[in-house]
């Protein structure tokens, strides 16, 4: 087990930026990894440790995993607009934001993420792809699939079977990608769609595409296949051993800091709080007693958190004393349904205890809540 | 250009350095090394634009999508500046100079070209300007202390210029505290550490001082230097601290806290506490344990004490009751709706479990459950945190036996448990026993609650938890 750990440490500390670069003693060009962990934050977070700490200079990485369940959307978009939060919080998906840029995608044990890490210089995505391509043909000659240049690879011309993003450093630069190979096609077009409406903002939108498995195409496909196609495909083109090299995100000794990288991934701050500023504009449709009231409400959130409120409510509806006392504690609040909740319901301590009165409050919040 | 340009400001007044550098002179366009010390605020730098270099890929233009830093911040060599977005990839560009940052060229979400200025940056005076291509260098002594320092997996950040500072005076990054962002090692700190080796540029600090091991007069590198400063050993040396305070906005949370406690403060508490031999009921707990299970739901021992608050609550109404604003009237609640204070993540919240007064203990675990998975996901709705009469706070899962719970508004009554304890007792026969003992400690509204109402309240849910069995005989 130690001697394990300690050969792991020299190669990797071999490859680290230090100004006296020395090299593993294989004359390998490349080096290919396989994390061990299925949780999202994890592998994002040592994809992210591997481009700040390593040197690919004299040698690139290939960088293997997968996810249980979760929607990771691109580093400049907007969640909401994105996925349906309430649908994920209910079936218990993550939600990541990932560092590079590009669209949304849905992962699961079903699909497989390919990371090429190498210099700023030697930075070249199409490369990448033709390799995938050239694996998935030298395994299954008879599947019809190629890269667009959207750098999307399509199956029979049509569906999409991988996405592609990228994350450019000062130094070194990886071109991540996703590749369906027997991922819930259900839960991926739920998930995927927005139920919230009059929303307005500069975020990077996704392009909606029509998707299929690979294993629809040819059942006998599984993740671990490709997985080792693409490992031999990339060795080859290196000329070295195509060994997959098992690594553990959560291995401090291994990767120092890693803890808090991960630990950082997954703070609301970063999830939700990096939104590019947007506007809600839309109207509530309450059923009270024997009418609908429409209630107009508009709102900015910038970082994630409630900047400007405002609900236009028939006068007199809510004593005026707690619809501002409402707006007050909304503004500056997140922009989160959790929060909201224990914010209102405190309110209503402080306010006469009229049934009348709470259930009007009540109503009302519970469809401000529904907007986020 | 730089150089004329600094001869002519009189503010800044030249001082030949000591630290004329041996180094590798290519690493700086002029040949000139004077160090200059710049003694007003007002620098006369050299304005440089950093232009948006290649992208790669024969991209020419992208978006900008956030910024770090903004017009008058300092920034160092390698600094990130911006983020921009081209195509589905996301580029983090770094500064390539220090300096102060005098212009943005563009606000986010503008194109940007590449080529084109992005930044203006104000050069540091002494510098110059760095060379395009990043530069290794090679120090006359192979201290490897100063290169990229990994002290247990840290690295200390500092510029070439602030390393160059630091080897020259024999002094290691590990033993300067950096007061830069990320804890980067400014040119400040150096001098501040220096000064106080020699005590020459701050005096001593009057406080008292924590005498530091002599660890620090061994650390000097022994061989001699030319630049030799006599350092003396050290009597005292202040702690060099490097926190700064941290204000930030109550939300969230915090704010639903400040607002309830706020009106609590309203109300005028009393307290009452007592002590409650919970051995039996441990016992029965424990035998219930599996069969709840079998069910799918675990027991603790909160149904017990709620269930039995409510039947307390059955003979004392007065305690599930609210006093309007005005203090003219008192409703007297039909439902028992027992709040559970819980502990999250994101702070304190009560959800509290509708009608204690006709669910069964079983009944009150099941809904706890419930209540208890949605509060940790963070997933609790408002209908489960309002209507609550009563408040029960098992603060003992934490710790703590005694305690000065705050009632919640519009309650009057509030409850807190301390933690069970095995403590030695007397029996009615004079004999020592092991007993389970848990504290509670109540506060109630004394402009309607009396002592005596209160005492008599806990000596009844006390009955009902001393001697489990006589629960049996007023279950609804």
């Amino acid at each position: 087990m130690v001697l394990q750990s300690l050969k792991n440490c020299l190669w990797l500390s071999c490859v680290l930026r230090t100004p006296k670069a020395c090299f593993w003693s294989t004359t390998s060009g490349g080096l290919i990894i396989q994390s061990v962990s299925n949780d999202v934050y994890q592998n994002l977070a040592v994809e992210d440790w591997i481009h700040d700490h390593m040197d690919f200079e004299k040698q690139q990485v290939l960088f293997l995993w997968r996810n249980s369940p979760a929607v990771v959307i691109g580093r400049h978009q907007n969640p909401w607009q994105e996925c349906n939060l309430r649908l994920l919080r209910q079936k218990n998906i993550k939600l990541a934001r990932r560092r590079s840029g590009g669209g949304t995608v849905y992962h699961d044990l079903g699909n497989i993420n390919l990371t090429f890490f190498t210099t700023r210089k030697k930075y070249e995505r199409m490369e990448n792809l033709k390799l995938i391509v050239k694996a998935l043909k030298a395994l299954r000659p008879q599947l019809d699939v190629h890269v667009t240049d959207r750098y999307d690879i399509l199956l029979d011309r049509q569906y999409k079977v991988s996405g592609t993003a990228a994350k450019l450093g000062r130094t070194s630069a990886y071109h991540h990608c996703t590749l369906l190979c027997n991922a819930d096609k259900f839960v991926l077009s739920s998930v995927l769609k927005s139920p919230y409406k009059g929303l307005r903002s500069n975020a990077t939108p996704s392009v909606p595409a029509s998707v299929k498995n690979l294993f629809e195409e040819d059942p006998s496909l599984t993740t671990e296949m490709l997985l080792d196609a693409i490992a031999k495909e990339y060795a080859m083109q290196r000329q070295m051993d195509h060994h997959i090299n098992l690594i553990n995100p959560a291995d401090e000794t291994l990767f120092p800091g890693i803890s808090n990288k991960t630990k950082e991934l997954q703070t609301w701050e970063w999830v939700y709080g990096k939104t590019p500023k947007f506007s809600i504009s839309t109207c509530l449709n309450m059923a009270y007693k024997d009418s609908v009231l429409d209630v107009r409400v508009n709102m900015d959130v910038k970082h994630g958190r409630i900047e400007v409120c405002n609900i236009d409510l028939p006068e007199q509806w809510l004593p005026p004393g707690l619809y501002s006392e409402l707006v007050k504690s909304l503004t500056g609040s997140k922009f989160c349904p959790n929060e909201t909740t224990a914010l209102v319901t405190t309110l209503l301590r402080v306010c006469p205890q009229d049934d009348e009165l709470h259930s009007r409050w009540s109503l009302l919040c519970e469809n401000m809540i529904m907007l986020m | 250009v730089c150089f004329h340009r600094v001869r002519s400001c009189s503010s800044i007044r030249f001082i030949k350095s000591k630290y004329v550098c041996v180094f590798d002179k290519s690493a700086l366009k002029f040949s000139h090394q004077q160090r200059l010390f710049r003694t007003s605020a007002v620098s006369c730098g050299q304005i440089v634009q950093f232009k948006l270099s290649d992208i790669g890929e024969g991209i020419t233009e992208v978006t900008v999508k956030e910024w770090y830093i903004k017009e008058g911040d300092s920034v160092s060599q390698f600094d990130s500046i911006c983020e921009v977005q081209s195509d589905k990839a996301s580029v983090t560009i770094t500064s390539r100079y220090d300096g102060v940052i005098r212009k943005l060229h563009y606000s986010i979400d503008d194109i940007a070209f590449v080529g084109k200025p992005l930044v203006d940056i104000e050069i540091d005076a002494s510098k110059g300007v760095a060379p395009e291509e990043d530069v290794v260098e090679t120090p006359p002594m192979s201290h490897e202390e100063h290169t990229h320092q990994e002290i247990k997996g840290h690295k200390t950040l500092a510029t070439p210029a602030v390393r160059r500072l630091a080897m020259e005076n024999n002094i290691k990054l590990s033993e300067v505290v950096g007061t830069g962002k990320d804890n980067r090692i400014l040119k400040e700190d150096i001098l501040n550490y220096l000064a106080k080796q020699t005590g020459a540029i701050l005096p001593p600090s009057p406080k008292a001082e924590i005498v530091p091991p002599p660890r620090k007069t061994e650390t000097v590198p022994a061989a001699p230097k030319d630049k030799a400063h006599k350092i003396p050993i050290p009597v005292s040396r202040p702690i060099a601290f490097s926190g700064k305070d941290k204000t930030e906005p109550v939300t969230g949370f915090q704010k639903a806290m400040v607002k309830t406690m706020s009106a609590a403060l309203k109300i005028p508490h009393f307290g009452y506490c007592d002590e409650i031999d919970l051995t039996q009921l441990v016992q029965l707990r424990e035998e219930l344990k599996p069969l709840a299970e079998l069910r799918g739901v675990k027991l603790s021992f909160m149904p017990f004490f709620i269930k039995a608050a409510s039947l307390g609550l059955l003979q004392y109404p007065i305690l599930n009751a609210s006093l309007d604003e005005n203090c003219q009237n008192v409703t007297y609640k039909a439902s028992h709706n027992i709040g559970v204070a819980m502990d999250t993540e994101q702070g304190l919240i009560v959800p509290n479990v509708k009608n204690v007064q006709v669910c069964s203990v079983f009944d009150i675990a099941v809904e706890l459950n419930r209540l208890q998975s949605l509060g940790s996901a963070g997933q609790l709705g408002t209908s489960d945190l309002t209507g609550g009469t009563f408040t029960l706070s098992n603060i003992g899962t934490i710790g703590g036996t005694y305690a000065k719970p705050v009632i919640l508004p519009p309650e009057v009554a509030i409850g807190a448990l301390g933690k069970i304890q095995v403590l030695p007792r007397f029996n009615g026969k004079g004999e020592v026993f092991k007993a389970q003992i848990m504290n509670v400690s109540w506060s109630a509204d004394h402009r309607i609650i009396d002592g005596a109402t209160m005492a008599r309240f806990s000596n009844l849910w006390k009955s009902y938890l001393e001697n489990p069995a006589s629960m049996l005989l007023d279950l609804k």
